[in-house]
């Protein structure tokens, strides 16, 4: 099983849902999960861009508090847990992907690693550069801490990935 | 200390109160655990590693404070190490006041509980928000936590909606367990929104790159860090690892342990401060995002407050491996029937709570909760760093022994205390510690000691002297021992094929005799010929009284007594797994170094022992509910009896999943203090029997077969009586 087709699967376990996008039909399927009203941060792959989207990128602490989708890259993910890698980034990262209801997520297809080892590896690499702030972000917030489950407390309550197949 | 039957109100008070929503819970997640180590390829070898990471930290400690310093500041915030909690509490203050700060959000954090932070943040004028949901519930109730991990896991829905209508009196009335998240979430969001100061504890450390590691699943310690400009780290000084290289396998392990995920839903890597742009919701139309996040502030208090103790004792160290994951609390049956507030001290609770608050808050706070650890030895296989929890609690209440007051009994059964321990040693623990003496008097005078122990008065006077409930039924010691019926009837074999030495120990040689008739006649009937050694006591019955130096004596005797079997390359089969287990687990810490090997390499379960030789005339295909000795079961008795009953045709079905331990644990249902205790936990055993009426019960150990010939109304079979060819 490719990489990421188990990624796709293990996002199916929390009902994320995986869309796959060329570069150049990015702004379509952006449409088609985004729920508006949104706040994104800077992505950094080549040939997409929240420019000219209705995405709102250097949002006010309003705008970001109001946001019902927050879009951000993920420096990698995870396929064995369904993982998206956050950096907090000066564009907002961290709290685009925190605040939302919705994340959606902008991953390139290159940067699905099969599993931990294969993360960690390249954790590793980018900390040899100097210190690191990421988050490893699986499904969606949760509690059991009011006597049941129950999804959707201080993080998103809705994961959305959209892979980039070119890059 | 308080009395026993005050000790007995309050256990009962609590199992009242707190027991089924922690049953419930803890219940749940130590299945779920199980699921999740099972489902990861070399779990073990990550736990080993994970073990060999820690002590290489705890070893390295003062160069890792070196090097985290040096990485904090370099990245713009500062390190702060204190001595103790007044210390820290007065830097964190120090932090909120050069701010303004009128209020602090917080993230879980159990070593800000034993520091009591947030009083000192109050005394300082701070308003301060826990943020977890489990720790916003205690902090509403102004209760304690009653689990490392889940703070308000006694708490149900329902208690917990009514304690917010009560308090927050919203317009709707609060019910469904969604309706109570949002509201918390929606509460709590303005707060963090409105803070001035974040403050977090940390599950990690990394040294080489300043990187606090958060690891939750509400996502609350990453909106309390990054939301306000100032961010306040609280770890105690074990929580360093050298770099992200070490990281992997606790991020595996530790989600796996504490609730059964594969992975927390967020595991935060920080090196602060951060370049995430800061958040001022009080000026809500002027954009941060975009700048340089310079005007974040970021401390890490590392906090030593007897952890540099800790690291000197030989005993305790291992304790600083501990990642907080509570698996040794759901794991635990007496835990899983009480919760924290029975089995915990100031701050800590379950198994590993003995040593923390030991090391943390000083050996009495250790005193009122430490004997509900029975040594049932469940947690060290949850533990994801291999941590030996029992032995940590023998050795906390070895010392709570060697501390206690001289007792007023101890010269009416001098007699039957043949131990080296200081007279101030309480007398119950003292007469349970020297069973073997006892069980050889009791056979010796048996039936007569049978009947005086049995009457009324005599029931009254064990009740009040040494502690032992008189609802509870006594050991029946037998006339003829054991070791007497073989040395009358010796061996059956001629021609055999093998030869063993079999260990009689107190148990079955005077209380149940039977059971090591029927493995002689069992071990025969696979052409094993059968010696049996001296009768001894292990050193188990002492052990888990605490008292290690007459377990060292008996280690030491019961040693010299197989050495014959041992020098002469015998395999020694062992029917009790307690002692099995002894021999397989502690001896090496009892026995001079060397000694424990050869013993612990020869000595089998009959089980296993049947397992390597040929056992064809044993079949059987009676339907059988096996329920494993806890103790055995760490040393893998449950296995070994699932394979061996399967491979001879017996269908089986055991109490893994529902049971962890049957509540007995040797001397622990006796005691007046736990009687009611040890009942409830052992009804979770009785309904798993009554689950499978039909088959034939068949428990691993002496207590296991005590407790279901007391709470089901079917005779439990060793299993060498389900497989003796006589019956
Ligand atoms: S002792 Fe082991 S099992 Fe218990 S909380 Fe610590 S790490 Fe977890």
């Amino acid at each position: 099983m490719s990489a990421t087709t188990r990624f796709e699967a293990a996002l199916s376990a929390f009902d994320a849902t995986l869309t796959r996008t060329r570069t150049a039909d990015f702004s379509a399927r952006l449409d088609e999960v985004v729920d508006p009203p949104a706040v994104g941060s800077p992505l950094p792959f080549e040939g997409v861009s929240l420019d000219g989207t209705d995405v709102v990128t250097e949002p006010t602490p309003a705008q970001l508090r109001d946001a019902t989708t927050g879009v951000t890259a993920a420096a990698f993910a995870i396929a064995e847990y369904g993982t998206l890698a956050v950096r907090s980034t000066a564009g907002g990262d961290e709290p685009v992907s925190l605040y939302p209801e919705r994340h959606v997520a902008v991953v390139r297809e290159s940067d699905v690693l099969s599993d931990a080892d294969a993360a960690f590896s390249r954790l590793a690499d980018a900390f040899a550069d100097g210190p690191e702030s990421v988050v490893f972000a699986t499904g969606v917030s949760g509690t059991g801490d009011m006597g049941e489950y129950v999804e959707g407390v201080h993080g998103p309550r809705e994961v959305r990935v959209l892979l980039l197949e070119d890059r | 200390m308080t009395g026993r039957s005050d000790r007995a109100e309050s256990i009962r008070h609590t199992m009242e109160e707190d027991g089924d929503a922690v049953h419930d819970h803890t219940a749940t997640l130590n299945r779920n655990r199980y699921e999740a180590m099972a489902s990861l390829d070399g779990g073990d070898a990550l736990r080993r590693r994970a073990r060999e990471i820690k002590e290489d930290a705890i070893a390295d400690l003062p160069e890792l404070i070196d090097r985290v310093e040096a990485a904090v500041e370099a990245n713009g915030g500062r390190v702060y190490v204190a001595d103790d909690a007044a210390d820290a509490n007065r830097y964190v203050q120090q932090v909120a006041s050069a701010r303004d700060a009128e209020t602090a959000v917080k993230s879980k954090s159990m070593t800000t509980e034993e520091l009591e932070l947030n009083d000192a943040l109050v005394d300082a004028g701070v308003d301060v928000y826990e943020t977890d949901l489990g720790e916003f519930v205690i902090q509403v109730a102004e209760e304690s936590p009653s689990h490392i991990v889940g703070p308000a896991m006694h708490r149900s829905r329902e208690d917990i909606a009514e304690l917010f209508n009560d308090y927050f009196d919203p317009e709707e009335p609060l019910e469904t367990a969604d309706e109570l998240t949002r509201f918390a979430r929606d509460y709590l969001g303005d707060k963090i929104r409105d803070a001035d100061l974040g403050v977090t504890g940390a599950n990690f450390v990394l040294a080489d790159s300043g990187t606090v590691v958060l690891v939750t699943n509400e996502g609350n310690a990453r909106k309390s860090a990054v939301t306000p400009d100032a961010h306040v780290a609280v770890a105690g000084v074990e929580k360093l690892l050298p770099s992200v290289e070490e990281l992997q396998p606790f991020v595996e392990l530790i989600a796996r342990s504490a609730t059964g995920q594969s992975i927390a839903q967020y595991v935060s890597m920080l090196s602060p401060p951060t370049d995430s742009p800061t958040l001022d919701f009080d000026d809500p139309n002027t954009p941060d995002f975009g700048g340089e996040g310079g005007d974040r502030e970021f401390h890490l208090v590392l906090v030593d407050n007897g952890r540099f103790e800790m690291r000197e004792d030989d005993q305790l160290r291992e304790t600083l491996y501990c990642i907080r994951c509570g698996a040794c609390s759901n794991s635990c049956a007496n835990f899983q029937h009480v919760g924290g507030h029975a089995f915990g001290g100031e701050t800590y609770s379950g198994g590993i709570a003995s040593g923390w608050e030991a090391g943390v808050h000083g050996l009495e706070s250790t005193e009122e909760f430490n004997d509900l650890c029975t040594g049932c030895t469940r947690c060290v296989d949850a533990c994801p760093v291999e941590i030996d929890v029992p032995w940590i609690n023998t050795v906390v209440r070895d010392r709570l022994n060697r501390g206690a007051d001289p007792d007023a009994f101890d010269s009416l059964v001098t007699g039957l205390t043949p131990d080296d321990e200081p007279s101030g040693f309480a007398l119950d623990k003292r007469v349970f510690g020297n069973f073997g003496t006892l069980a050889k008097w009791g056979s010796a005078t048996a039936p007569v000691s049978n009947w005086v122990a049995d009457a009324g008065p005599a029931r009254a006077l064990l009740e009040r002297a040494v502690g032992i409930d008189r609802r509870r039924d006594l050991p029946q010691f037998a006339r003829e021992t054991f070791a007497d019926w073989y040395a009358d009837r010796g061996s059956r074999i001629d021609d055999p094929d093998a030869a063993v030495t079999l260990y009689p120990d107190v148990y079955t040689n005077y209380v149940r005799p039977d059971r090591g008739k029927a493995a002689v006649r069992v071990l025969e009937a696979a052409g094993v010929r059968v010696d049996v050694s001296p009768v001894s006591e292990s050193g188990r019955a002492p052990l888990s009284q605490g008292m290690v130096s007459t377990a060292e004596d008996r280690a030491v005797e019961t040693r010299a007594a197989l050495e014959p079997a041992l020098d002469a390359g015998c395999d020694v089969v062992v029917l009790e797994p307690s002692d099995l287990s002894i021999f397989r687990r502690e001896y090496e810490r009892l026995l001079p170094e060397g000694d424990a090997a050869a013993l612990a390499d020869a000595a089998y379960s009959l089980v296993e022992y049947l397992t390597a030789c040929d056992t064809t005339p044993l079949a059987g295909d009676e339907r059988v509910a096996y329920h494993a000795h806890c103790q055995g079961r760490t040393v893998g008795e449950l296995d070994a009896s699932e394979a061996l009953l399967d491979c001879l045709g017996y269908d089986v079905v055991t109490s893994a999943e529902a049971v962890e331990c049957c509540g007995m644990a040797g001397s622990f249902g006796y005691k007046e203090a736990y009687y009611e205790l040890s009942v409830e936990v052992g009804e979770t055993l009785a309904d798993w029997a009554a689950d499978h009426p039909d088959r034939t019960l068949v428990a691993g150990g002496a207590s296991c077969l005590d407790q279901l010939d007391a709470l089901v109304d079917r005779t439990p079979l060793h299993v060498a009586e389900l497989l003796d060819p006589e019956t």
